[in-house]
């Protein structure tokens, strides 16, 4: 008997939880615990030296916690996954995990700013270096790659560029030079993508945004495909015996979750961003309904993108889901939709712009993304605010640029408050 | 065999008593880590070494091969080189054992086949003591995807 392939609407609500051994609760408890006691002096030696499974502090690893990890791997078809307290901090892990000074990243332009900032000033600062190219052209990953590029790292569906990554191209760029191809996967959730299907290695989340779905809590995952061959030369810290936890040799010993191992001893344990437990409960209360609300959020988002493209107030609209963007058919090719996320230029320009922010009635000016509510934001004065203006365009920010993440109201309603403001604005 | 939760759970029900071969008496190695993760889950551990050969490893009797061991052990649990493999797995069929179980990393196909057609189980580059940690509990806890969907408790 083989087992079943469930669907993600099933491993959204079961994966990684079963009934808690100790009392048999249905729901997932959730263990709000600094510490876990030790058996005896043999259980606890037999924990540090990872010889047996347990959890030790909940820095480490927490039952509560783990439920997320578990979940987020089985929704991208993955190996393993290590949860964080923020996408950044799930960013900066994956990175952190393989990189060491003098080792050089090949990056889309085309990012997240706090990412840009990471890449290009906080781990500069290190001595890892990085090259920032057009995320459309897989050739350009290529041309940038150097003797000692140890990563590639893109967003499938760029946050607010909306640029779509072709990820089988890029991925076969990386692993022709050995390297991992890491993908923040965090726009399309695990529900409209899966980069580790196409060819990526790592995949890592912002779980604040559709994965937890309601703007009320911060989270990140990094989750581990299993498939990169670790012991292929290039990453001697995977191979060799740590020299951050006891002289494991992580890839020999844990095989296909070897990184996230690694990840969780080398990176979680020391740098210490860890995950509340409350914060993972409150997470997977969203992740349970996920299926459900990214449908609408894509419904949702069409909606308005089309509503915008045919309006004479509107200057550009930029939305994969459209059938005439340049990327449609990639992004029919490997997501089952275009997610919540969109931009558009009002007329006029920048004033313009800011004018429809403020003319809003209940979509909320913040810099957040993935909500029930609809999100509106002005992406050259805040998220991308660190970059100069050559920077901005290169990450696809034009001054105008308006981003919308399109939340789950009635559409009529959400499309009344766009025209109410965009009058306002072209007044 | 990775995906049959069924045979592996009813695999590692029914073998008390592991041969594990090549079983390294230093700490940080991974045989010795998998020897003595299922020694604390109640497992007997027969080490089998021929540099240990007389001594102790994991405060048990070392044999230089599976055919010196004057017991019946159920599985023969292989952390040796794939090519090193199809002798072990001939005497694996002499000695009575019931699977065979090359580790994560070892996967010889004569011996895979040689286990089977002798009746036995066999299970190929995977881990004894990730499997046991996946399906009864304890891999869980550091976010492996272990492919259980169940409305039961871990028993």
């Amino acid at each position: 008997m083989t087992d079943r392939q469930f669907h993600p609407e099933t491993l959204a609500i079961h994966a990684g939880q079963i009934p808690d051994a100790a009392t048999g609760a249905r729901a997932l408890p959730i263990y709000q615990t600094s510490s876990f006691v030790f058996d005896s002096a043999e259980h606890a030696a037999s924990l540090f030296n990872l010889q047996t499974f347990g959890n030790v502090y909940s820095r480490l690893s927490n039952p509560t916690v783990a439920v997320l990890e578990e979940r987020v791997a089985a929704l991208e078809g993955g190996r393993a996954a290590v949860a964080s307290a923020s996408g950044m901090a799930a960013e900066t892990m994956a990175l952190m995990t393989i990189l060491q000074s003098g080792d050089h990243v090949v990056a889309a332009g085309a990012l997240y700013g706090g990412s840009v900032t990471l890449l290009a000033t906080s781990l500069a600062k290190f001595g890892i270096e990085t090259t920032f190219v057009d995320a459309t052209k897989p050739e350009a990953f290529a041309a940038a790659m150097r003797p000692n590029t140890r990563a590639v790292y893109a967003e499938s569906l760029g946050n607010p560029s909306m640029v779509v990554l072709d990820i089988a191209a890029v991925a076969d760029v990386a692993h022709a030079h050995g390297v991992p191809l890491i993908i923040d996967n965090t726009v399309p959730s695990p529900l409209l993508c899966n980069p580790l299907a196409l060819g990526a290695d790592i995949v890592v989340h912002s779980a604040t945004k559709y994965l937890a779905g309601h703007g009320t809590t911060l989270g990140g995952v990094v989750v581990e495909g299993g498939k990169f061959p670790w012991d292929n030369g290039k990453f001697p810290g995977m191979t060799e015996p740590s020299q951050g936890y006891h002289g494991v040799k992580f890839y020999e010993t844990f095989g296909d979750f070897g990184f996230t191992m690694r990840c969780r001893m080398e990176s979680l344990r020391v740098f210490g961003a860890a995950l509340s437990p409350t914060s993972a409960w409150q997470i997977l209360q969203g992740v349970e309904t996920l299926p459900l609300r990214m449908h609408k959020h894509c419904e949702n988002a069409l909606g308005v993108a089309k509503f915008l493209q045919a309006d004479p107030r509107v200057a550009w609209v930029n939305y994969p889901g459209l059938a005439d963007h340049p990327q449609h058919a990639l992004m029919q090719r490997q997501m089952r939709g275009a997610s919540g996320l969109l931009s558009f230029g009002v007329k006029g320009g920048l004033a313009q712009g800011v004018k429809f922010i403020e003319s809003a009635q209940f979509m909320s000016h913040l810099v957040n993304i993935g909500d029930t509510r609809t999100l509106i934001s002005h992406p050259a004065s805040t998220t991308h605010r660190q970059l100069d203006e050559a920077q901005q365009l290169a990450a696809g920010v034009p001054p105008d640029m308006v981003r919308i993440s399109v939340g789950l109201e009635n559409l009529d309603d959400i499309l009344w408050d766009i025209d109410q403001a965009l009058d306002k604005a072209s007044r | 065999m990775h995906n049959d939760l069924h045979a592996l759970r009813r695999i590692l029900k029914s073998c008390p008593t592991i041969a594990v071969v090549g079983l390294s008496a230093e700490w940080h190695r991974p045989s010795y880590f998998a020897a003595k993760y299922m020694q604390s889950h109640g497992f007997k551990i027969v080490p089998v070494n021929p540099r240990y050969a007389g001594g102790q490893v994991l405060g048990e009797t070392c044999y230089a091969s599976l055919s010196d061991i004057p017991f019946k052990v159920d599985m023969v649990d292989v952390f040796r080189r794939s090519e090193d493999v199809l002798p072990i797995a001939e005497q694996a069929v002499q000695i009575g054992a019931q699977c065979l179980w090359q580790q994560l990393g070892v996967a010889n196909r004569e011996a895979d086949a040689l286990a089977r057609q002798a009746g036995m189980d066999s299970v190929t580059n995977r881990c004894v003591k990730i499997e046991h940690a996946r399906l009864f509990g304890g891999l869980n806890w550091v976010g492996v995807n272990t492919g259980i969907i169940s409305a039961r408790r871990l028993v």
